[in-house]
């Protein structure tokens, strides 16, 4: 070969190797439902959130491994314990070409405080936002908030005139009979714009080639379509109309992996299953004991613990696909450590003989109530508790229902024994200690508590960890006080449940443990 | 006449009434929206705050009370999912629901008609085996399986048509229509057959038996001396004599296409009423369920209402009677 084809043909190879990473793409994917609104600030539903999310962006974001990294604040410090100093990015652009300052945060800030907003949850501890420059904003919370990030790693920005102009300075308020603008518009400064919408049908977007973070995609138009129906949503994959779907049911799983057209992406979500006592009744509300309430008692909660076998669970029920855990912490969150996964060893003897112990040799009856279409395969998991349960002589009837009404049910306490599963927002270990486990009060401490549970050291210690800035002491209170829930057998935790979802061969995505899927990191060949 | 009717539309609007009171007292059981709409991280107070903004915390007779006045002026509230008015959204998806029935009734009718006399005609013959196979099929099987099995044959097996939702629309007013586009058309056909199904057999099996007892009767017979030809003493002479029942079932399974077009509706994720109506029923969307169940239930009042009109005006004895008994 001559030199000068050689040079040739390299020349060739590296247009080709340089034009190959700008590909275009058209994508299309599918879920199970539909964005409520495209209001970043009227819900904070998971599908809604991960919408809005490719189209509007927060102060603070967070990565595929739920870490949290700048977005629209470039950096921060803590002045003290109450004062935040945030720096906003310069030179970011609304999606009508507006530029991105301070007077948009404080904006935002007052809009997510209207009536309307079932986001102010994200923005409840902050006291006041300050503007110094046009780039420079002091936040003031009312209280040492180390877990400030995590709380608004989901607080979209709005553009103040892009509000203003179009009436949508506050939420639309579902009693007042009308809409707002912001319900089917967006105007984000995220990586995708909205072209245009018709709800249950179909969401278009656009990428925003003006977006101030460097593009990880390849995609230039995506299409969301819902597909509620399971079978027809792994159809619709199958059949090549879309490029990607979530959920995938548990029992597709090794379908879809023997298809070489497919590829299914799988890990676990940052969610905990678990069952949960009544701790607080004296008697037993739904069972057999009379006088009593057996839960009250850390031997039988023990036996219970030592019955169940989650790992039969794991790989009858949830075909291999979920992961035991021994506590609600999960390994995203600070202060996790391998000793608080470890679960008490299975032994029914044990277990029988704890009871006997605790005075109830024959066992009792009790009613575990369970949700049977909130989580995947709920209710055939409690039927495989009940089973587990009665080979220590505990005769469990299973009583599942709607989630909206076994919420309803289980949130007024009205249960004995029940199934839930909790993933925490903040991705921080806050908020199960405080709320799943910690004393209820009437301002939203153990709001989840369903059964009631109480312990006083606990909560000592779990106000120590909402104000603890250090993050070494911090995580060590955070260790501690998960020890103490696995010592007190408060619960019985079960696993993580399995996130799984497919996509075509040639597309390649991450998958967040929070469930939540970013158009930003889809690269489609 | 004018009495009759008059009459008849006080009880048709009482019956309405009466639906409208079971579906609210059914509410009860449906479950608490004020979970669903605020997630997880919502304090005690916002929910006792929403709850009240929604007016759940009332009666549910005054809850009712508020729903059918406002009903009355139009306003069918605002949808707690979606933050809608549900008049909009009903209107967004109605064509879509009312396309799909009224091809699904077309087909039914024309391949029922036309197999049913195919059927009659050769009972013997290997096609109308076929046939009375197919309506077996058609009468034993769910919907929804059906939807499923065609959508894994020509939609993954064979990749020839859609697997859901309507293609491209086309907006004319406020009728959004998929008639007019090749991928509108292409996303009917599944859909349609799996909801027309269960009337097809129906009008066949319907068709195949008055036609076996017209074409006994003597003018068939003398039809056929006279050497006309097959299809014309089949479908002019024969036929004709046939349709009166088959005009009446059609029109009334009309109203239950539409009705019970949710499982379709599901199956195929075509944004009509049904799917909008069992999405609100998944997240306790009262003002949807409601609205829904009472639009529906003004259609099969209506229908009747029109069907008790329409038999007066055939056999006008009933009307005499009728006149006869208010008089007395």
């Amino acid at each position: 070969m001559s030199r000068a084809r050689t040079v040739a043909c390299l020349l060739v190879l590296a247009t080709l190797a340089l034009a190959s990473p700008a590909q275009a793409a058209e994508f299309k994917w599918a879920g199970q439902g539909e964005a409520q609104s495209l209001d970043p600030h009227a819900t904070t539903e998971f599908q809604t959130m991960a919408l809005i999310g490719n189209m509007y962006e927060p102060l603070v974001r967070r990565d595929k491994d739920l870490k949290l990294e700048p977005a629209l604040a470039e950096s921060w410090e803590v002045v003290s314990p109450t004062l935040w100093r945030f720096k906003l990015r310069k030179g970011v652009a609304f999606h009508d070409g507006a530029p991105f300052t301070a007077d948009d945060v404080l904006a935002t800030l007052e809009r997510t405080r209207t009536p309307g907003a079932d986001a102010k949850t994200k923005v409840q501890s902050i006291a006041d936002i300050k503007k110094i420059d046009d780039h420079t904003i002091e936040v003031t919370t009312r209280r040492p908030t180390p877990i400030l990030l995590s709380e608004i790693s989901d607080w979209f920005m709005m553009s103040k005139a892009w509000c203003a102009k179009n009436d949508a300075m506050s939420v639309a308020d579902v009693r007042k009979g009308a809409e707002n603008y912001a319900t089917r518009n967006a105007n984000g400064t995220g990586p995708f714009k909205l072209v245009s919408r018709e709800p249950d049908v179909r969401t278009v977007l656009e990428a925003n080639s003006k977006w101030w973070d460097k593009p990880q995609h390849n995609v230039t138009r995506a299409t969301y379509m819902p597909i509620s129906n399971s079978a027809t949503r792994m159809a619709a994959l199958l059949s090549g109309e879309i490029d990607f779907a979530q959920p995938v049911p548990t029992q597709d799983i090794n379908r879809l992996k023997a298809d070489s057209n497919i590829k299914v992406v799988q890990s676990t979500e940052a969610r905990v299953i678990f069952l949960g006592f009544d701790h607080k009744r004296d008697e037993l509300l739904y069972g057999s004991v009379k006088d009593k309430n057996p839960f009250k008692d850390a031997r039988v909660r023990k036996a219970f613990n030592q019955a169940v076998d989650v790992n039969a669970i794991v790989s009858k029920i949830m075909d291999g696909a979920a992961a035991a855990r021994g506590s609600l912490i999960v390994r995203q969150m600070k202060g996790f450590a391998a000793d608080l996964d470890q679960r008490p060893p299975l032994d029914p003897a044990a277990a029988k003989k704890l009871l006997a112990e605790a005075g109830y040799p024959d066992g009792f009856s009790v009613t575990l109530d369970c949700p049977n279409d909130r989580y995947v395969n709920d209710e055939a998991v409690c039927v495989a508790v009940a089973a587990m349960l009665g080979r220590i002589g505990v005769k469990v009837n299973v009583a599942a229902i709607s989630k909206t009404k076994y919420f309803g049910k289980t949130l007024s306490r009205d249960t004995s024994f029940f199934l839930l599963g909790w993933g925490a927002n903040t991705v921080d270990a806050h908020n199960p200690l405080a709320i799943v486990l910690g004393t209820p009060t009437p301002d939203g401490n153990g709001q989840w508590n369903m059964g009631a549970y109480s312990n006083p050291k606990l909560d000592e210690m779990t106000a120590q960890i909402r104000d603890e800035i250090d993050e070494t002491k911090r995580n060590a209170l955070i260790h501690k006080a998960f020890k103490l829930v696995i010592d007190d057998y408060a619960i019985i935790p079960l696993f993580e449940p399995a996130l799984v979802w497919a996509t075509r061969k040639n597309v390649k995505l991450d998958q967040r443990a929070d469930e939540r899927f970013e158009l930003r990191s889809v690269v489609k060949n | 006449m004018v009495g009759v009717f008059l009459r008849r539309l006080a009880q048709s609007i009482l019956v309405v009434l009466i639906v409208a009171l079971i579906a609210f007292c059914l509410f009860q059981f449906v479950g608490d929206p004020v979970h669903n709409m605020l997630g997880q991280d919502a304090t005690p107070q916002q929910q006792a705050e929403l709850r009240q903004r929604l007016g759940l915390d009332q009666p549910t007779i005054v809850q009712f009370a508020r729903f059918i006045a406002n009903f009355a002026q139009g306003d069918l509230g605002l949808s707690y999912r979606m933050g809608r008015p549900v008049s909009q959204l009903i209107a967004e998806r109605l064509p879509a629901t009312i396309e799909l029935s009224l091809v699904s009734g077309l087909f039914a009718v024309v391949f029922g008609i036309w197999m049913g006399v195919a059927a009659a005609v050769a009972p013997d013959s290997p096609l109308s085996r076929l046939y009375m196979t197919i309506s077996l099929v058609g009468t034993s099987l769910p919907p929804f399986f059906v939807g499923i099995l065609l959508i894994i044959v020509f939609a993954v097996t064979l990749g020839w048509l859609p697997s859901f939702g309507r293609g491209e629309v086309v907006q004319i007013g406020f009728w959004s229509t998929g008639l007019l586009t090749l991928s509108g058309l292409k996303a009917l056909i599944l859909p349609s057959i799996t909801l027309g199904l269960f009337q097809l057999t129906l009008i066949m099996r319907l068709v195949r038996s008055q036609m076996l007892e017209v074409l006994r009767s003597d003018y068939i017979k003398f039809a056929r001396a006279r050497g006309l030809p097959e299809p014309i003493v089949n479908y002019r002479h024969a036929l004709k004599n046939t349709l009166v029942p088959i005009i009446t079932i059609t029109g009334l399974q009309l109203g239950s296409i539409i009705a019970f077009s949710i499982i379709t509706e599901t199956v195929f994720q075509w944004p009509g009423m049904g799917l909008l109506f069992i999405q609100a029923v998944g997240f306790a969307d009262i003002p949807i369920i409601a609205s829904y169940l009472l639009l529906v239930s003004m259609l099969f009042v209506g229908i009747n209402l029109a069907c008790d009109l329409l038999y007066h005006y055939v056999d006008p004895r009933l009307l005499d009677r009728t006149v006869a008994a208010a008089s007395r």
